[in-house]
């Protein structure tokens, strides 16, 4: 039996993590993920989790700290934004790559500069490639649901991969909303122990992690992590039929929003995707066909299925809150676009990127995204590909 | 799934590598003879040795077994060629060639 | 968006705007609504002008942006009405609520023709009577509560007094005069 409740994304997530109780959280504070381990202390000074609670002196030193203690084989977790995801990127690499089941909550923020401490994905973007599986949510209930299933996903046998559980800094990690909040036995029951098969304080198996691998092994090595990376598709996919069955929320790679008989379609990531959805609302009751696609999943990339998806859209706008300077689209326009390339009857596609530092994605910005879809269906003319929305600019915004 | 380091070689595949490259089991340095990785190696004159034993705390490796106060020839497993004990060594006892 | 409640406050840091709009939502959670209570942070010093937002609807809310159009607003600092466009896409069918001493009319002139209710309420002499201190965010929750009425009124003041109750376990020589303040801000609010 569900409890509602209302909470900030923060304290949802903190809320899980104490339910889950790891045991090891390596912390070090960074706005706006800092309510998370603030929260936490305060259930290990009340002893309503017995983690070990290590207090850092970086970053970096908290992701080593968890390296180590996974290694060793507890369940190890940490939250970060921002910067501080920047200055953990190395141990990043080294906790995928050494295969280490961790939890990192991320409360998105904006890298700097200039310096800027509200909400878009260049933080997360930007360390894409690390190995991490990656889930976003759209509002503090996703944040806590995908932190549910977090663990479990990882620790999959055959996947064995540090997941990034991320939530929009400031706009979902300090909003208060209501929530369904599981009771701590059925998430206990749901998330199970970690039993690792091999690790560091199991006396009757000595382990060395981590080791130096020549080119006569990296390459192995790196085609079995991104094995690893596909096996993740299948855990992601059962570890949500498991969560539908017990607890009645529906899950998969990515939210189909009126899709069905859609043409127009935006594709967006996270909390824009709840103000999208709203401006699709009004758009089918002046009976324009618009639908959206919220990806959940970018770490793996479903490809496949987003394809699929989108086989009778006729124009599709995606929408990247992160600006990756390629100079032709933001990451998930370039994902999506390769995931589409092989299409039979390919939609035309244009990338937008919006929502930088904080800057606010109204429904009148989504309603403009679907006219210009709609006004490229009508003359067949796709216009520029890549283009910004949101800031003040001497030119007229593409129409 | 390969477990035995001494299984893991340049011939393995990818689907026989161990989760993350983990090794599960230890001292497996003795599966790796590195003695031979030097171009230039000692050579030690025991006629000219005097056992002063100045070369052994020099050596940053174990080349130079001693056993009751004595040295004897290097242990080249050990050796890194690196020619420290030729320049320390005070008597001229120890020689520094090329690997031939 | 059918029966949704938007309102806007504009305080300063450290007067406890973002807690009121916490507190709101709070209260309109434990009337079985749909809350969202947020604040929009800039650089965060003490006295810095701040913005906090609440929707309460009763189905949930998705949009996740700003509110450009509230039904209502609250001024938490009378100071504010002259740096901040406090009116700003304020819904001519709702009204502001300002924390002063002074009526309505006489603040009129700094609303920059805002044609809606204009209500006032001594916020700072009801905090400061009924708990020794300034803490106007409470005598303006109330305030907000009785103008807007996207709270049931009486289901409020129930409400608050089980939620003070808990809050001030510590404390509960607090609770009394919190909801002192409650009562005479709904009482003494005016148009």
């Amino acid at each position: 039996m569900s409890i509602r409740d209302r909470l900030s994304g923060n304290e949802a997530i903190a809320t899980a993590m104490r339910q889950i109780n790891p045991d090891v959280f390596a912390m070090f504070p960074i706005t706006p993920s800092t309510e998370i381990p603030q929260y936490f202390a305060q259930y290990v000074a009340d002893g309503r989790v017995d983690t070990e609670f290590v207090c850092v002196e970086s970053e970096h030193s908290s992701m080593s700290a968890c390296v180590g203690a996974e290694a060793a084989g507890a369940r190890a977790i940490t939250a970060t934004s921002s910067a501080g995801l920047a200055f953990m990127s190395e141990m990043l690499f080294v906790a995928a790559s050494a295969r280490l089941p961790i939890v990192l909550a991320v409360a998105c923020r904006a890298l700097t500069g200039p310096i800027n401490i509200n909400h878009d994905y260049s933080d997360s973007m930007a360390v894409r490639d690390s190995g991490f599986i990656q889930i976003y949510a759209e509002n503090n209930q996703e944040a806590y649901d995908n932190y549910l299933q977090a663990h479990r996903i990882g620790e999959t046998a055959d996947v064995r991969l540090p997941v990034m559980i991320c939530e929009d800094g400031f706009i979902t990690s300090h909003a208060l909303e209501n929530i369904e909040l599981e009771t701590d036995q059925d998430v206990k029951d749901f998330v199970g122990e970690y039993t690792p098969e091999n690790y560091l304080l199991k006396a009757e198996n000595p382990l060395a992690v981590g080791p130096y691998g020549v080119s006569g092994y990296y390459m192995e090595a790196r085609v079995a992590q991104a094995e690893a990376m596909k096996n993740a598709k299948r855990a992601i996919l059962d570890v949500a039929a498991d969560f539908e069955k017990k607890f009645g929320r529906k899950y998969g790679f990515f939210e189909e929003y009126k899709m069905e008989d859609a043409e127009l379609v935006m594709i967006l990531m996270g909390s824009s995707a709840g103000t999208g959805k709203a401006a699709v609302d009004e758009l089918r009751e002046q009976g324009i066909k618009a639908g959206l696609i919220k990806v959940r999943v970018f770490r793996p990339f479903p490809g496949e299925e987003l394809a699929e998806a989108l086989k009778n859209a006729k124009a599709v706008a995606v929408m990247d809150k992160s600006e990756g300077f390629s100079a032709c689209g933001g990451p998930l326009f370039a994902d999506t676009a390769g995931a589409c390339i092989n299409m039979e009857n390919r939609p035309k596609m244009i990338d937008i990127v919006y929502g930088l530092g904080g800057r606010d994605f109204t429904m009148d910005q989504a309603k403009r995204v679907y006219a210009r879809l709609a006004k490229i269906v009508e003359t067949g003319e796709v216009g520029p590909v890549y283009t910004h929305m949101g800031q003040r600019d001497k030119r007229k915004e593409v129409q | 799934m390969s477990k035995k380091a001494s299984e893991i070689n340049e011939n393995i595949l990818w689907q026989d590598m161990t989760t993350g490259c983990e090794i599960y089991e230890g001292g497996t340095s003795r599966l790796t003879k590195t003695g031979e990785w030097r171009s230039k190696i000692p050579v030690w004159d025991p006629s000219k040795c005097k056992q002063c034993l100045l070369c052994t705390p020099f050596c940053p490796d174990s080349a130079i077994p001693v056993n009751k106060g004595q040295r004897s020839d290097f242990d080249f497993d050990y050796c890194k060629g690196c020619g420290i004990c030729y320049k320390v060594c005070p008597f001229g006892a120890i020689d520094w060639k090329e690997v031939m | 968006m059918k029966n949704i409640t938007e309102i806007r406050w504009h305080g300063r840091g450290g007067q406890g705007a973002k807690t009121a709009s916490l507190l709101l939502a709070d209260a309109a959670f434990m009337a079985g609504k749909y809350v969202q209570s947020f604040p929009e942070y800039g650089p965060e010093r003490s006295g810095a002008p701040i913005t906090a937002y609440n929707r309460i609807s009763d189905e949930r809310c998705t949009v996740h942006s700003n509110i450009y159009n509230p039904d209502y607003v609250v001024v938490v600092d009378e100071t504010l009405l002259e740096s901040v466009d406090v009116t700003a896409g304020l819904n001519p069918e709702g009204a502001i609520i300002i924390n002063s001493a002074k009526n309505a009319s006489e603040l009129k002139p700094l609303l920059k023709g805002y044609t809606g209710k204009v209500f006032t309420v001594d916020a700072g002499s009801i905090s400061r009577k009924n708990l020794g201190a300034y803490f106007p965010n409470t005598p303006m929750l109330a305030a907000i509560v009785a103008v807007s009425k996207c709270v049931e009124p009486e289901t409020f003041m129930k409400d608050m007094e089980e939620s003070y109750k808990h809050k001030f376990a510590s404390k509960p020589y607090v609770v009394q005069g919190n909801l002192d303040c409650l009562s005479q801000a709904m009482k003494e609010v005016k148009e």
